[in-house]
């Protein structure tokens, strides 16, 4: 709306454009320009105000109101418009065969309690579900539940409701106008029969993963080029978290080493020695090691052999995993290797497995 | 395999609605960021600009490394911000030895870039700065007057494009009623060269004249600024054709009614040619089928021969 010659009014963005003014020479001081920008400012504002207070203006009880007309300078969309929904197959149907629809009411009668009962919901009118007695007809299968017939019927429902429903959703999105608030994902296959859960992987877990793959190659993992960015390995090739202990040295009786056997052997022997050391259990691996060696070897045919005696207590005790601590926290020597000391007397762990 | 997800609760589900495209735009949100370095003039800019649209506004705290909006990949990083936020103006604040005291101010369409425009900000004074009657100041949120002085707006592209993404940036929402007493501000834009514009906020006092309109008077308040453009980038043409596009409301036509002073008013129906073949015909009578129609013309040619033959023999005895 052009209403002085100099100024372009847009009412709908109240803004004024003055593009005749020329600025023939720049102020010499800020203040002189700041001056001047605001002079003219008025008069621009002025010139809008003009038009603006013209305008049918309503009371109301803020102020005056007045409907501005639409903005005329164009400026870009910020998203793109939205694509008209295309008609489901229902609609389709229902526009060619004329089938309006009908507004129901939220409440309707219902005839087997005589009451007015919502249409829909928990305690519905005319519930078809929740008949106590089902009449019995001629075409009626002898063996079968006519209540249980009834639920698997709804569920099949179900079931092709909302399979065309998802053919719906898919003709739309094929259009790009899906609804904005569903969004179509999908399904892993099911595993034929069970119910398979999505397993989501953690960030850790990648890491692991990555890492093994890493480690997969002839030495390791160890000279590979890395990407930008990606971090060394968590696991590094030392798997032994406590070193050999060194045999000489120290200028007191006892060597390091000796200090820590004496250490275990102390625990195992003392008062408390019966709750460090299950005997039952390692007096059973040592007869069930011995029985092995034995049947390794060519057997002899007497059955009455005089090393074939029965033996007490072949069931395993359960482990006390409480109190069977012998060793400190920082080694990793397993359990049963300590518990054979005691008996190990002649045979050496070198002499199993033939 | 496909399935259909839709947010669990009703607020979820009405927050993508507000996101979704519509028709009608009304107002665009602003993103404020900052990249890895910033000057204390730039802080003060970045944070003076928030003020200005609070309620519209987004503002991130932190730095953002990897933001480079003129280059080719540096954008991704603006697009998921965009997206997040649903903003699609953004401010972008830096300060290199080469551009200090840099502004990217960028449009966003569809959460893609659609425009941006490199300024440098130079004179910077802030809107604390300023001393004026309190009473007079601006309330958030107000829809403001905006006067672009200047003949380089129309001579000068970078102008030009600056001038649209100024508007864009500072009017707020596009509204259909407007309360007259609630106007309190106006920024006036000046082209004091052809790269330098002088950009300054006023709050607006309507002093009584004579007649309807009052008599405007402006008082410098906000921060005042000088924009000194250094690059741009405009849309391509298909982009801008289609970001540019408008949606008319189609009047409505009364057609075939017609007014008589004899008659009055007369209305014409126009029936369309029955479709016999394609009409929902629930039950196809019996007699209508064709293999029926066949078999029952087959079935009288057969008598008919046969009546005639039995006729020849009759005559034949």
């Amino acid at each position: 709306m052009e209403t002085e010659t100099q100024f372009q009014v847009d009412l709908g963005n109240l803004m004024a454009v003055d593009l005749h003014h020329q600025f023939h020479s720049i102020p010499s001081s800020r203040e002189e320009l700041v001056k001047e920008c605001i002079a003219k400012g008025t008069e621009l504002v002025q010139a809008i105000a003009n038009n603006l207070f013209n305008l049918p203006s309503t009371e109301d009880i803020e102020g005056p109101l007045v409907k501005l007309p639409p903005p005329t300078t164009r400026l870009p969309r910020e998203k793109h418009i939205p694509k008209p929904k295309p008609p489901t197959k229902w609609e389709l149907f229902a526009k060619a065969k004329g089938i309006k629809n009908r507004k129901k009411d939220k409440i309707a009668y219902d005839e087997s309690s005589e009451t007015w009962k919502r249409r829909y919901g928990y305690d519905r009118a005319n519930d078809e579900d929740n008949v106590p007695i089902i009449e019995a007809k001629m075409t009626d299968v002898p063996g079968e539940d006519p209540f249980a017939k009834r639920q698997q019927d709804k569920k099949k429902r179900v079931e092709k409701q909302d399979k065309n429903r998802l053919q719906n959703l898919k003709q739309a999105a094929k259009v790009g106008a899906l609804p904005s608030h569903v969004q179509l994902a999908a399904t892993r296959l099911p595993i034929t029969g069970t119910q398979a859960a999505p397993q989501k992987v953690t960030k850790d877990e990648l890491g692991d993963v990555a890492g093994i793959a890493a480690t997969a190659t002839a030495s390791g993992g160890k000279f590979d080029k890395k990407l930008p960015g990606e971090k060394p390995g968590k696991h590094k090739g030392k798997y032994r978290t406590v070193c050999f202990l060194p045999v000489i040295g120290g200028k007191g009786i006892h060597t390091q080493e000796q200090e820590q056997t004496d250490k275990i052997l102390n625990k195992l022997i003392s008062k408390n020695s019966h709750e460090m050391l299950n005997v039952n259990k390692a007096v059973n691996m040592y007869n069930v090691k011995k029985d092995k060696k034995r049947n390794n070897r060519p057997e002899k045919s007497s059955a009455t052999s005089s090393q074939l005696k029965p033996r007490k207590n072949l069931q395993k005790k359960p482990y006390n995993k409480g109190s069977s601590k012998p060793f400190d926290k920082g080694s990793k020597k397993p359990f049963n290797k300590g518990s054979k000391r005691p008996f190990n007397k002649g045979s050496s762990n070198k002499g199993r497995g033939k | 395999m496909l399935r259909v997800k839709t947010p669990q609760k009703a607020r979820a589900r009405r927050e993508l609605e507000k996101r979704a495209p519509k028709l009608i735009e009304t107002g665009k949100k602003t993103l404020i960021l900052h990249g890895m370095k910033t000057s204390a003039v730039l802080n003060a800019v970045l944070s003076d600009i928030y003020h200005l649209k609070k309620e519209s506004a987004v503002k991130f705290s932190r730095r953002n490394k990897d933001v480079c909006p003129f280059e080719n990949g540096g954008e991704t990083s603006l697009e998921f911000f965009s997206h997040q936020t649903d903003c699609s103006l953004f401010v972008y604040g830096s300060h290199t030895k080469k551009r200090p005291d840099n502004l990217v101010i960028g449009r966003m369409y569809d959460h893609h870039i659609y425009d941006l425009i490199e300024v440098g900000v130079e004179n910077f004074k802030r809107m604390d700065s300023f001393s004026y009657d309190k009473k007079l100041s601006p309330r958030v949120g107000s829809k403001p007057f905006i006067c672009f002085i200047g003949d380089g707006f129309d001579n000068v592209e970078e102008l030009k494009h600056l001038k649209e993404v100024l508007l864009d940036l500072l009017r707020g929402e596009v509204v259909e009623k407007l309360n007259l007493a609630g106007l309190d501000r106006v920024y006036l834009c000046t082209a004091t060269s052809s790269k330098k514009v002088f950009l300054t906020q006023c709050a607006l006092r309507l002093k009584k004249s004579g007649t309807v309109v009052p008599r405007t008077e402006l008082v410098e308040v906000g921060p005042s600024m000088d924009l000194v453009v250094r690059r741009h980038r405009l849309p391509n043409d298909s982009l801008r054709k289609e970001a540019m596009r408008v949606v008319r409301d189609q009047p409505k036509k009364d057609k075939n009614i017609q007014q008589d002073t004899l008659r009055g008013k007369v209305g014409k129906i126009n029936i369309p040619d029955q479709k016999v073949g394609d009409s929902f015909v629930p039950n196809k009578t019996k007699g209508v089928k064709r293999e029926r129609r066949e078999a029952k013309l087959k079935k009288e040619e057969k008598e008919g021969t046969e009546h005639a033959s039995k006729r020849q023999k009759e005559d034949a005895e």
